[in-house]
């Protein structure tokens, strides 16, 4: 019996040692030789592996950090500057801060603006949904309100509001990785400059049926009037397919498309005011008589050289 | 011989056709009709005609968009009104014309006399040009224009045309009702696309529940006396009017993953469509009228018909002169309770391949919630296509492409049986319909760069 557990006991160890030494001898020889600074890169990333740069995960971020030659085509969303200053210093090179961005719902048809028109029973995914019909409302283009949006969001800054069938986006949670504006089928959700102090301006309608039929399917969905494009003085909005578009880069959050705007489809949001209207509409007005005034002097002007020179 | 039917799976749904005894009627005109320029499958017609033009019934309106496309004729006489786009039944925007109707005035060289023509002309490319003129598309469902089907690729020999007169889906019965009407139109055209394909052998498909379909069938084809043909009668299951399922019953061959029907010989057509190939070559009528049925579950005998409608005319149109909808209706749906869509915008204009307005009552069409999979293995075993349906459902939640195309979600032809049978009422198709669309993507996209990959390689050593 002893001579049985001895024995056992031995086997046993002799067989680890062996084995051991085996591994230790195949970890040698078969060793991958790889850049150390990859395991540094990967120690500064967030970590999510939430595909927001373009790469697989935060590693396969790493290595192509460490074999590139720049970084101007690399950039984590997640981590934003500070992490990307980070690996630049790992790595030595130097990188442009960038602003940062967030998701915005370019849809503003909740459940009093766009009646239900019928009833869906299938499975509650905007995929499904959107590849059977058009929707259960009258616009084509608006939000499903399944919440293909809101499942895919790793960070949980997304989230329904049930009293308006809408994704609401948690500005402090969300990281603009993209996962959203990917998974909604309807293409309404967007990356935009998070602006100073969280002020930003969007149209939120996608809408590019004609003024009429937009209108009839929503109260706020944007009509394509144009209103907007002629107001702004930074030509900044311009409007493609009957839906007004705000460029972001040339934004000066001036707030006078906002004020002109008929379905109110334009949102101003952060804004540490509320925004006069009538204000901003009687500025407009004051700033377009002061250029047809100027443009007749000039015309008078014009008339009296030639005069002059006659 | 004896009764056939395809080898794996398939499902016994009850078949509900309460309106067979309703003879086909003709619906009078309305004021104006919508002509979509998306009624087949492939690339949307041209328009060619502009507002203000007066046009005739049957003068083309719009030509092919590519080469899988297909004319589209006027369906009536009137005034061009307005070239827009116009929702369809899914309401998704589609260009449609819309026409102003104006009396009944019909293009000369159609002859409009109810003679029957059997003599078949000899030309093979003539016949195929005035199928491919009359924009004759399959009326089985998928709508694929007939010219190019019935015109296999250099190499391909069509050793059987089977004609389908299955009529597989509950509710429907526009099939049966021609094919007792118009039996022996039917059988001319099935001549004329046999002709068309080399002489093949010709098999009209009949399921065993419409006898009278099958006794009119014969007689016609006994008394034309066409050679090399017969009708089969089949076994009832559903779906054996899905191409690859008619194939295996008729033929006993299996079409290969990602093939196409030619690869075994076999060339599927609607008795429809050999209704309209009869119309199009005998009596130079273009595809613009086809048989609609009008039915559904707890719905009186007078709300049901068979009509004769006018391609282009508003479903509400039909609707309001069938008698409206019934209070019972909870959901309509264009096509069979199994694979036909639900209708969400009622406006939306028939097309050439509107084949039925179902009315469901809530009890039939409400889904029940969905618990969980129980293994029963169910799904598997009613799949005609041998998938494994519970296994798709979970490889497309795990969003795992690559097994679902070694699962092969790629060949599933959502013809719904998986979601019949489940127990559970687990949205089956609805998941895998939406694998479908993705693996489909991956391959093409392969196929693209496969492609491109050659041109750059044959480019380079040209150079």
């Amino acid at each position: 019996m002893t001579l049985t557990f001895i024995w056992t006991v031995a086997i046993l160890t002799v067989l680890g040692l062996v084995l051991a030494l085996i591994l230790f001898w195949v970890a040698r020889k078969f060793k991958v030789e790889e850049d150390p600074r990859i395991d540094e890169v990967e120690k500064v990333m967030p970590g999510a592996n939430c595909g927001g740069c373009g790469f697989a995960g935060c590693r396969a971020f790493a290595d192509a950090a460490v074999k590139a030659t720049n970084l101007d085509n690399q950039y984590c969303p997640v981590g934003g500057d500070e992490v990307m200053q980070k690996v630049a210093s790992i790595l030595g090179f130097t990188v442009a801060a960038k602003a940062p961005q967030v998701a915005v719902v370019r849809c503003n048809g909740t459940c009093s603006a766009r009646p239900r028109i019928n009833e869906y029973d299938g499975v509650q995914s905007c995929r499904v949904k959107a590849a059977l019909y058009s929707g259960d409302t009258g616009c084509a283009f608006g939000c499903l309100g399944c919440g293909d949006c809101v499942a895919a969001c790793q960070f949980g800054a997304l989230s329904m509001d049930p009293e308006t069938g809408l994704p609401v986006v948690d500005e402090t949670k969300c990281t603009a990785c993209g996962a959203c504006t990917k998974a909604c089928p309807k293409h309404i959700i967007e990356l935009r400059a998070k602006g100073p102090r969280g002020m930003r301006m969007y149209v939120s309608c996608v809408n590019k049926d004609k003024g009429p039929v937009a209108k009839k399917a929503c109260a706020s969905a944007c009509i394509g009037c144009g209103l907007c494009a002629k107001t702004c003085t930074h030509d900044a909005i311009t409007v493609v397919d009957n839906v007004a578009y705000i460029d972001f880069t040339k934004c000066k959050l001036c707030r006078e498309c906002e004020a002109v705007c008929p379905t109110g489809a334009i949102h101003g949001v952060n804004f540490p005011k509320e925004l006069d209207k009538e204000a901003v509409k009687k500025r407009i007005a004051d700033r377009k008589a002061k250029a047809a005034e100027a443009a007749k002097a000039a015309e008078a002007a014009e008339e009296k050289k030639e005069v002059a020179n006659g | 011989m004896g009764k056939l039917t395809f080898s794996m799976g398939g499902v016994h749904p009850h078949d509900s056709k309460y309106a067979r005894e309703c003879a086909i009627e003709e619906l009078p005109l309305p004021q104006t009709v919508y002509v979509s320029m998306a009624q087949h499958l492939g690339a949307p017609a041209k328009p060619l005609v502009a507002v203000g033009d007066s046009v005739k019934v049957g003068q083309v309106i719009a030509e092919p968009g590519g080469f899988i496309s297909a004319f589209v004729h006027s369906p009536v006489s009137g005034t061009v009104k307005a070239i827009a786009p116009r929702k369809d039944l899914a309401g998704n925007f589609v260009t449609h014309v819309e026409i102003a109707v104006e009396g009944d005035e019909w293009d000369p060289a159609i002859d409009r006399s109810k003679d029957l023509v059997t003599a078949i002309p000899d030309d093979k490319a003539a016949i195929l040009d005035k199928i491919k003129a009359a924009g004759v598309v399959g009326l089985g469902g998928a709508t694929f224009p007939a010219h190019v089907k019935l015109n296999p690729a250099p190499g391909k020999v069509a050793e059987c045309l089977i004609l389908n007169g299955a009529e597989c889906e509950p509710f429907l019965t526009s099939d049966y009702r021609i094919m007792i009407e118009r039996p022996k139109e039917i059988v001319v055209g099935a001549a004329i696309m046999q002709k068309v394909l080399g002489g093949c052998r010709c098999v009209i498909g009949i399921e065993e529940n419409k006898p009278e379909a099958i006794a009119a069938m014969t007689d016609a084809v006994r008394e034309l006396g066409y050679a090399n043909m017969e009708v089969q009668v089949l076994k009832k299951r559903y779906p054996q009017g899905g191409e690859k399922q008619l194939i295996d019953a008729v033929m006993r061959r299996q079409v290969k993953s990602g093939g196409l029907p030619i690869d075994v010989g076999a060339v599927v057509q609607n008795v429809a469509t050999s209704l309209a190939v009869y119309e199009a070559v005998q009596k130079n009528k273009p595809l613009i009228t086809n048989v609609l049925t009008i039915t559904g579950d707890q719905i009186p005998g007078n709300l049901q018909h068979n009509y004769l409608f006018r391609i282009g005319m508003p479903l509400s149109w039909i609707v309001e002169q069938a008698g409206g909808v019934p209070e019972t209706a909870a959901k309509l749906i264009s096509g069979g309770p199994m694979m036909g869509k639900a209708i969400s915008n009622l406006d939306a204009a028939t097309v050439k391949g509107s084949s039925s307005v179902l009315y469901l009552s809530e009890g039939m069409t409400r889904r029940k919630p969905a618990t969980s999979c129980i293994r029963c293995g169910k799904c598997a075993d009613a799949c005609p296509m041998g998938l494994e349906p519970f296994l798709l459902n979970r490889l497309y939640k795990a969003a795992d492409l690559e097994g679902l195309e070694a699962n092969a979600a790629q060949d599933c032809i959502e013809c719904g049986c998986c979601l019949y049978s489940c127990p559970a009422y687990i949205p089956l198709l609805d998941n895998i319909r939406q694998a479908k669309g993705q693996v489909m993507g991956v391959i093409r996209a392969r196929a693209a760069a496969a492609k491109a990959a050659a041109e750059a390689a044959k480019a380079a050593t040209n150079k």
